[in-house]
């Protein structure tokens, strides 16, 4: 029995710090790898250059439909991020229009946006978006490597959180991008043509046919959006899909999170303070409870 | 409290602030030579913790209140503000966001803490029953602080949990509009939301003053559940607990600043980073984890006001626990049939929580029957009948002798050895 009360008493332990509500996809649920990333873990800190190769990305494929809304274009020379010179940012927001106004006459006018401006989203809201898309909203990209994680199920999110894995978006936004098929599953039969995605967390499959295939994810409004070669990157890194997809979703990560090197390395400080104070305390208290029996 | 100080103001300010308002006798009393049980173990560490974490909370909700806006359309880009353009906002939402999490923790070990020894018994009743309305008060708050963010979890389980008070009978559709100030939940329900959330954090406050003068007024309880007898039972509050606390605290910040550094969005849900969108229902709606076994016992009854009431019903059976309790020992560690109960219904409620993560379906709800049924036979049958089947080990006859008893590891003959804490 008592080993019993032991082996309780210690999942007790480990499951009341660990306990979380992973979102519970049904069915055909994708799995997600855990990939690695310069970002991760208690040291992570980007990888400039591939912050960049990610923005370049994003602006010469992505941004046609995709947004960025939250971002300033200040951040783009800011500390723990893309680290582009203020020149750099300040011509790259120069590039884009924003509206601005009224002006005296009452009218709203157009001009290049400045370092203080947000980027401008491709379309004027979601209604336009969903037109110009077939019916699809492309969702923004400010947080979205934040907003989006596949489910963990147990044991894993409690191994997650000892871990440090809080990198699910990037790992899935990267998945989702390599992972477009040449053809669709044959089930779907002759008269789909939508984009079939295995690893869309927002997919179903409805068609009988495919019943006992085990497919994973299912119809997505965006076609495959990337091929070899078709950013340029000037760096030397391969201009391949696997690329453009791992440096776009790192830079999806710092637009999520554009404290995180920040927040990790203040993290660091913080637990060697602690650590030390609290083994201070320890012996202080050991000190003075040292005539008590207790 | 301020009994227990024999404090004689010396300086001519102290001789005319305490002829006036006997505030430091009273603060002297109460947390400086207030006597203590020197058997309290480390679980007895979370009242302290809490403390902390609530004005932990308060301070940072402060600040936060400071760049937050609390309309539906500026919202959801305030909170982004903060995490981005305010500094060291991220930190303040982190720590805020987190420090709930820390808080529930924190206070379902002191729950834990005080059914396992028993420190709701005679005569601290009152302070158990404080006890339990600063958990409820938590929870309104914990609840519509989730709100504030105005992320579809927060709108979809605002939804969820207000859409609960229509199941009472002829009046429950009128109090769910008046809960909402409108037809759905909207502006005035997050505006009414974010008032309350400001407000209770400081009726906490009150009540925690309440709940801890009235275990100063009976003594704390103890890992032995026999109250002092002499004055070698117990030490001066300072420094003795006052570094045990601290040095507790400290422990605890560590786990604390592990979340808001490394995990910070672990206790989230990615689903609240998307803006609230009353036309977009998510795949499962999940309240916050510190809800998953209330949640699961709403859903393991199958008629809605049922579900209501058995939920309502898992906290209000916590009232009156210091009468279901039939046993006359207090603590567990000489309990031996109640201490293999106590840990299966501590496996129950995580059992619970996990249920409630899980989507009400199939197995899942079949399992958070047995459960529901499980938390609440413990209460309403196993506890009253072990006070009459269950056959006590010898009580130790001070607390100096349970802690030599203990101390030395063999107990020689001895009729009661507790357990090594």
């Amino acid at each position: 029995m008592s080993t019993m009360i032991k082996m309780v008493r210690s999942f007790a332990a480990v499951a009341a710090v660990a306990v979380s509500a992973p979102a519970f996809a049904a069915g055909n649920a994708p799995h997600i790898e855990r990939h690695q990333w310069s970002f991760a873990g208690p040291f992570g800190t980007f990888d400039r250059g591939q912050l960049q190769r990610g923005f370049k990305v994003y602006r010469e494929v992505c941004a046609s439909c995709h947004g960025l809304r939250q971002v300033a274009f200040r951040s783009l020379a800011q500390d723990g991020g893309p680290s582009f010179s203020e020149e750099e940012a300040k011509q790259i927001a120069s590039e884009y229009t924003v509206i601005d106004g009224p002006n005296e006459d009452g009218d709203m006018y157009e001009r290049p946006a400045i370092l203080a401006d947000k980027f401008p989203s491709p379309f004027p809201n979601e209604q336009a978006a969903r037109a110009s898309n077939g019916g699809a909203y492309p969702p923004d990209f400010s947080l979205l490597a934040k907003a989006r994680a596949a489910h963990r199920g147990f044991p894993w999110f409690v191994f997650d959180a000892f871990t440090q894995y809080q990198e699910q978006g990037a790992d899935y936004i990267y998945e989702l991008l390599i992972s477009y098929p040449d053809e669709a599953p044959e089930c779907l039969g002759e008269d789909f043509s939508g984009n079939f995605n295995p690893k869309f967390l927002g997919g179903s499959i409805t068609a009988e046919a495919c019943a006992h295939e085990h497919l994973t994810g299912g119809e997505i409004g965006m076609a495959a959006p990337l091929f070899d070669e078709l950013v340029e990157y000037t760096d030397g890194t391969p201009m391949t899909v696997d690329h453009y997809a791992k440096d776009v979703a790192a830079f999806m990560m710092w637009a999520a999170e554009p404290h995180l090197e920040e927040r990790k390395k203040i993290g660091f400080r913080v637990m060697v303070f602690l650590i030390f104070f609290a083994g201070m305390l320890y012996f202080t208290k050991k000190k003075l409870w040292r005539n008590v029996d207790h | 409290m301020a009994g227990h100080s024999n404090y004689v103001p010396q300086s001519a300010a102290a001789k005319w602030l305490e002829s006036r308002l006997p505030v430091i006798s009273l603060m002297r009393g109460s947390f400086v030579d207030f006597p203590t049980p020197k058997n309290l173990n480390y679980w007895w560490t979370f009242g302290g913790i809490l403390f902390f974490v609530l004005i932990a909370q308060i301070i940072t909700g402060i600040v936060l209140v400071m760049h937050y806006t609390p309309s539906t359309t500026a919202a959801f880009d305030s909170v982004e503000h903060i995490m981005r353009d305010v500094n060291f906002g991220w930190m303040l939402r982190y720590l805020h966001a987190n420090g709930a999490s820390m808080f529930f923790i924190a206070v379902y070990i002191h729950i834990f803490r005080g059914l396992y020894y028993g420190s709701y018994k005679a005569p601290r009743e009152i302070s158990w029953i404080l006890g339990v309305i600063i958990f409820l008060i938590m929870m309104g708050t914990g609840f519509m602080g989730y709100v504030l963010p105005w992320g579809q979890m927060s709108f979809w389980g605002a939804t969820v949990i207000t859409n609960l008070f229509s199941a009472i009978p002829l009046v429950g559709e009128e109090i769910r509009t008046w809960l909402w100030g409108g037809f759905a939940v909207d502006n005035p329900t997050l505006n009414r939301f974010f008032s309350l959330h400001y407000l209770l954090p400081f009726m906490i406050f009150g009540v925690v003053i309440l709940h801890v003068w009235a275990f100063h007024t009976t003594g704390n309880n103890n890992p032995s559940g026999v109250q002092p007898k002499t004055q070698q039972d117990t030490v001066p509050f300072h420094p003795y607990y006052t570094i045990k606390d601290l040095f507790a605290i400290v422990v605890f910040m560590i786990l604390f600043a592990w979340f808001v550094f490394y995990v910070p969005n672990y206790m989230g849900h990615p689903d609240n980073y998307i803006e609230a969108n009353p036309l977009v229902t998510p795949a499962h709606i999940v309240p916050e984890w510190y809800f998953l076994p209330f949640y699961a016992i709403l859903r393991a009854v199958p008629d809605k006001l049922g579900g209501v009431v058995a939920m309502f019903g898992a906290i209000a059976v916590l009232f009156v626990v210091p009468w279901l309790d039939t046993s006359k020992v207090r603590s567990g560690t000489y309990r031996p049939l109640f201490k293999q109960f106590f840990w299966i219904f501590a496996a129950v409620c995580l059992a619970l929580g996990y249920l409630g993560a899980m989507p009400a379906e199939g197995w899942y709800v079949t399992f958070s029957r047995i459960f529901t049924v499980y938390y609440f036979a413990h209460f309403l049958i196993i506890l009253p009948m072990l006070g009459f089947l269950e056959k006590p080990r010898p009580l130790p006859a001070s607390i100096s002798e349970a802690v030599l008893k203990s101390g030395s590891g063999t107990p020689a003959g001895a009729a009661a050895a507790p357990e090594t804490k």
